[in-house]
């Protein structure tokens, strides 16, 4: 049984007081090891609930096309190791173009769209390959600090091939001016692990007189680290 | 070749948009004979129920088994139809989630030994950065628990955290702390 890599510097740390709400739900006794058994190297194969290609598309589910700039988001699912993860389940929510999620505890004075609920999912295909068509979120304030802002993303969430893989993230785009006052964006200790939570503007991927295309591969836990190491 | 790990993020509150399953407490269909029930409630470091989280679960079959690639005994189809080993509940107003399943088979741990029976679960929710993984085991299950590679690495006074104990049988109750003086138990996994 080959264990996982447990990366050091890439996940937020969960006692992180800039983002006020971990205050009373970050645990505060260290955790205990858990070698990787037979129920961490093992997890979900899917198959039981159908994905269709309609759940791909955000954007023309109602009797009118969403509003927004239309863009196409893209990419691989990975492990560190560079291979591809294949038919796993992508699933992802969002706010509208407005910034407003459709939620009832989303209180922005801004728009809801009657045309967009702002949830998709897909399978990888044989190359770990996922594409979603949706349309760009919008930034929103939130109450954590002064003129708080999340920056624009998309939640993503992956299975990987086994529980330790299990990932739950957000994806944003290139050149967002908000980065620099978001907690969450900047829980993340290292520079290279939060480039890795942004989005690349990717002209081949771009539909001409369509929509943006925005590429974003996802990299999950391998096992080359922990090999050498043990080497 | 190693990549840059994408790194996790918390959920938010506005999941129930895109995660909740139908049949997403259903790791046994309905009517499943000899099925259990495992319920409990979310909490945090004030003692307030989180309406707002999820918990997920992953276990092996009655058998002890993983129709999965990676089990060195071979994946194989579970004797319980439509077993599919997952959950995921999210939590409702009240801080409860609620899964339906059977109880796990005991199998060979990493380092030797034999692992009790016991459901590996994530918890996600607004204001946790990154999951945290917790397990139940059972109770009743005492030579097994006694025995197990897990257990044994957790502070005696600490164990409890992990047990459900089911007060009508096939009922189990598990809350989860994530803070506070009976904090649950937490791995680095």
């Amino acid at each position: 049984m080959t264990p996982y890599e447990r990366p050091v510097g890439v996940h937020p740390p969960l006692d992180y007081p800039a983002y006020r709400s971990t205050e009373f739900r970050a645990p505060k006794k260290a955790p205990v090891l858990l070698p990787h058994g037979l129920t961490e190297i093992t997890g979900p194969v899917y198959g039981s609930s159908p994905v269709t290609a309609a759940d791909a598309d955000l954007t023309t589910r109602y009797p009118q096309e969403a509003m927004g700039q239309r863009i196409i988001v893209a990419g691989r699912v990975l492990d560190s190791d560079g291979r591809a993860v294949p038919d796993t389940l992508v699933e992802i929510w969002q706010a509208n173009a407005a910034g407003r999620y459709r939620h009832k505890a989303d209180d922005h004075p801004a728009p809801l769209d009657q045309n967009f609920d702002g949830a998709g999912r897909c399978m990888t295909d044989s190359e770990g390959r996922y594409r979603f068509i949706t349309i760009k979120p919008g930034a929103y304030p939130w109450g954590n600090h002064y003129n708080a802002w999340r920056p624009a993303h998309i939640h993503f969430s992956l299975f990987g091939r086994a529980f330790t893989q299990r990932l739950i993230t957000q994806m944003y785009f290139p050149d967002d001016p908000l980065f620099s006052q978001d907690p969450i964006f900047n829980s993340v200790p290292e520079e290279e692990a939060r480039q890795a939570m942004i989005a690349e503007f990717d002209l081949g991927l771009t539909v001409p007189a369509w929509g943006l295309g925005f590429t974003w591969d996802i990299v999950l836990r391998g096992r080359s680290a922990t090999v050498f190491e043990g080497g | 070749m190693s990549l840059p790990i994408t790194p996790s993020q918390t959920i938010g509150p506005y999941l129930a948009i895109g995660l909740p399953w139908p049949d997403g407490s259903f790791v046994v269909p309905q009517g499943t004979a000899g099925a259990i029930t495992i319920t409990g409630q979310v909490l945090d470091g004030q003692g307030k129920i989180l309406p707002d989280a999820m918990v997920e679960t992953w276990q092996a079959d009655e058998d002890g088994r993983f129709d999965h690639a990676e089990d060195p005994r071979g994946a194989r189809k579970p004797q319980t139809e439509g077993f599919r080993g997952f959950g995921r509940c999210p939590t409702d107003e009240n801080g409860w989630y609620r899964i339906v399943t059977v109880k796990p088979g005991t199998f060979p741990g990493p380092d030797g030994g034999t692992e009790a029976p016991h459901l590996d679960v994530s918890v996600f929710s607004r204001g946790l950065l990154d999951r945290v993984v917790t397990r139940i085991y059972f109770a009743e299950e005492t030579g097994a628990n006694a025995a197990d590679p897990v257990l044994a690495q957790v502070p005696a006074d600490r164990r409890d955290t992990l047990l459900a104990s089911a007060a009508t049988p096939g009922e189990y109750r598990f809350d989860i702390r994530l803070q506070g003086d009976r904090e649950t138990v937490f791995f680095d996994v």
